[in-house]
């Protein structure tokens, strides 16, 4: 273990020697390696330091209210709320402070075409190899190496979805992880792995029980694509508004698979969203979307980055964040292109819409480009309702509030449609409406 | 029977007083014409009267139906029965036609009550086969991209649809070729009817060949110069506004 010199002070928080050796009692006998893993992490966390102001990777968060203390790791939950977003689904795994709460498997065949969802758990036994191939196997690169140690750490439980080799599964596969109780810490996960001209669509839904508990959630998911193979990804973040959210993607598209992920931000009260893609193969292809609806004090963390490993391989980045009251969000996207990754086509925006004065945005792109014959286009704007437009609206009868409410779906729409699926992309724009109406 | 009564009307931008006392009544079922060389007000006058909150308005009155509007928002004002017909239509990006027109209606409905989609998409449908527009049209994101002509029979639908007492169109025919602004027109001629006012603001007299006016205006700094029917836009086209302008300033030496 390499000691880093730093002013900062290692703190554990709530998550002591003590807390690590009860969760590793709680968990069933674990596969040596994994628990290896696990205690290497825990060792990891516990050296690492918090992160400081100077740190560039924290450059505009709020440090201050980043906080390990308080919170504890609970057993199972009796009961989960409501979970659905009306849409059809091929499977639901529902998971409560990170254990499985129940499992379905609605399309009868997926068993028989050698799909698999199952928990973590069960993969560890029954499909090792996979999981230890792909489970948390790439280092952070974005600043929460520390709190990615402590994912691992404690990761109880999640999901692990994998699809054979030219299977395509058409209807979406659900996750859904929920922190029960106040003061609740949790750590979820899901892993896909899609064969070669596979195709997968996942949802991942992240909420709360009540929307004023106190709850730590640091959630990481690993997405794999092998040649060829399509992924859809849909992550919902929806936590307390009084929770301090982590949430960190691993993605990797090998020769001309293609993955698409769209981060809803909704809930949290501060919550800090990491996204890796690594674009291995010529052909490969990440489609990187988000929206954020920010409301009151909230503060929204993205750092992204684009990964061009391979020649001819291409990245889309697309974040649009509206801010109301005092939100904040930050956005710092790089693009890095290494010298043979030649003909790289890599876009990177993010755009802001500022529904008050008091909101902030804060947006920090960047490139690094090695190789000499690419195209790399990056920009980010911040912009308020354009007058003539709301007067355009309001003339024609609907009042400044719904105006404006209107503008920011269109302001949204150009994310929502990159959807191919129509059902989804209106459970999405529904689920928005409602974070409208306070 | 409606009434839209301007009375003595006085209107700013800034310090710039633009509108300075212009008075003028319509009636259900009127088609009255504003016109005037470029910068004489017509289109501010359009817009003080829609409730845009750049202007500030000075003097005078605006009552419709006999109720004063200018203490309104623009959106009350519309509700109440205006429609301004843009000039130059904003663009919404991201908003089609079916769900702008939507918001548009479920703001007409009372608190609480949800519009029937279906009997919306119905009566959307109908207007559009009347207006003879492709169904395609309302998937569309509110004219963005469109070309001129589309711009004006997107505003001439949306007037379809909201069934204004009183509409005041800005310049429709600016920027149209003679076949967009032929069919342009004929959208306005199959609103036209006993129910409907309309104030068109033109500057050149092509318009008035295709939609034949009850009264026409001259406007000229601020002001309505000079009234009369249809042949005065004739006489205009005939004279060129430098006649209204010795005219006046015959009137006034």
């Amino acid at each position: 273990m390499s000691v880093t010199t730093l002013s900062a002070p290692a703190v554990t928080g709530a998550f002591t020697p003590d807390v690590f050796q009860a969760h590793l009692a709680s968990l069933p006998e674990l596969p040596a390696w994994w628990l290896e893993r696990k205690r290497a992490a825990y060792a990891r966390f516990a050296a690492l330091p918090m992160p400081v102001r100077t740190d560039e990777s924290w450059r505009f968060s709020n440090i201050s209210t980043l906080t390990l203390e308080g919170v504890n790791v609970p057993g199972a939950a009796q009961a989960v709320p409501p979970a659905t977003i009306g849409i059809k689904k091929a499977a639901k795994l529902i998971f409560a402070n990170g254990r499985l709460f129940s499992r379905e498997l609605l399309a009868a065949d997926l068993a028989s075409r050698g799909v698999i969802v199952d928990t973590l758990q069960n993969a560890l036994v029954k499909h090792g190899d996979l999981v230890r191939e792909h489970l948390l196997t790439q280092p952070p690169k974005l600043g929460s190496a520390k709190f990615s140690a402590l994912h691992e750490a404690f990761l109880a439980d999640g999901a692990f979805i994998y699809v054979p080799k030219g299977v395509e599964i058409e209807l979406p596969i659900g996750v859904f992880s929920y922190a029960i109780g106040q003061n609740t810490a949790i750590f979820p996960h899901t892993l896909v792995v899609a064969g070669e001209n596979a195709k997968v669509t996942v949802i991942d839904y992240f909420g709360s029980e009540a929307d004023d508990q106190v709850q730590l959630a640091i959630g990481a998911n690993d997405l794999f694509a092998s040649h060829g193979a399509q992924i859809t990804y849909v992550g919902k973040q929806d936590w307390s508004h009084r929770a301090l959210s982590f949430q960190s993607n691993s993605t990797i598209v090998r020769r001309d698979a293609r993955v698409q992920s769209l981060n809803l931000h909704l809930g949290g009260r501060q919550s800090r969203h990491e996204s890796l893609s690594q674009l291995q193969a010529p052909g490969a292809f990440s489609e990187m979307l988000s929206l954020s609806v920010a409301h009151d004090d909230q503060e929204f963390d993205q750092r992204t980055l684009q990964l061009h490993q391979a020649p001819e391989t291409k990245s889309d980045l697309l974040y649009k964040n509206a801010l109301f009251e005092r939100a904040r969000t930050i956005f710092s996207g790089l693009i890095v292109v290494d010298p043979d990754a030649q003909k790289t086509d890599a876009y990177q925006s993010n755009r802001n819409l500022m529904l008050s004065d008091d909101a902030e945005a804060n947006s920090l792109p960047g490139l690094e480009i090695q190789a000499n014959d690419v195209r790399c286009t990056h920009g980010a704007t911040s912009s308020r309702i354009d007058p003539e437009q709301e007067f355009y609206l309001q003339s024609r009868g609907i009042a400044k509030e719904a105006a404006d409410e209107l503008l920011t779906f269109g302001f949204f729409e150009e994310v929502l449609n990159r959807l191919a699926n129509d059902e989804l992309h209106d459970a999405l724009r529904n689920l928005i409406r409602t974070k409208f109406k306070k | 029977m409606s009434t839209l009564v301007i009375k003595d009307l006085h209107a700013s931008i800034g310090e710039k007083e633009i509108v300075k006392g212009l008075s003028l009544t319509i009636k259900s079922g009127e088609v009255h014409a504003i016109m005037g060389p470029n910068g004489t007000g017509k289109s501010t006058l359009a817009k003080v009267v829609s409730g845009h909150p750049d202007y500030t308005v000075t003097g005078g009155d605006v009552l419709l139906d006999g109720v004063s509007i200018l203490t309104q928002e623009a959106d009350e004002r519309a509700r109440a029965g205006l429609f301004l017909a843009f000039q130059y239509p904003s663009e919404i990006p991201g908003v089609s036609i079916a769900n702008f027109l939507r918001a548009a209606v479920q703001a007409r409905m009372a608190e609480g009550e949800e519009i029937d989609a279906t009997a919306y998409y119905k009566r959307l449908y109908a207007k559009m086969d009347m207006l003879k527009i492709d169904r395609k049209f309302t998937s569309r994101s509110v004219n963005e991209g469109f070309s001129g002509g589309e711009k004006k029979r997107c505003e001439i639908l949306q007037m379809a649809m909201l069934e204004p007492k009183f509409a005041l169109m800005d310049e429709t025919d600016s920027g149209l070729d003679i076949d967009a602004l032929r069919i342009v027109s004929e959208g306005v001629n199959t609103l036209r009817g006993p129910n409907l006012g309309v104030l068109m603001i033109t500057h050149y007299q092509r318009l008035l060949n295709y939609i034949v006016p009850d009264f026409v205006h001259v406007m000229w700094d601020g002001r309505i110069v000079k009234s009369g029917d249809k042949s005065l836009a004739l006489e205009l086209e005939a004279k060129g506004y430098d006649w209204v302008k010795k005219e006046l300033a015959a009137a006034t030496a």
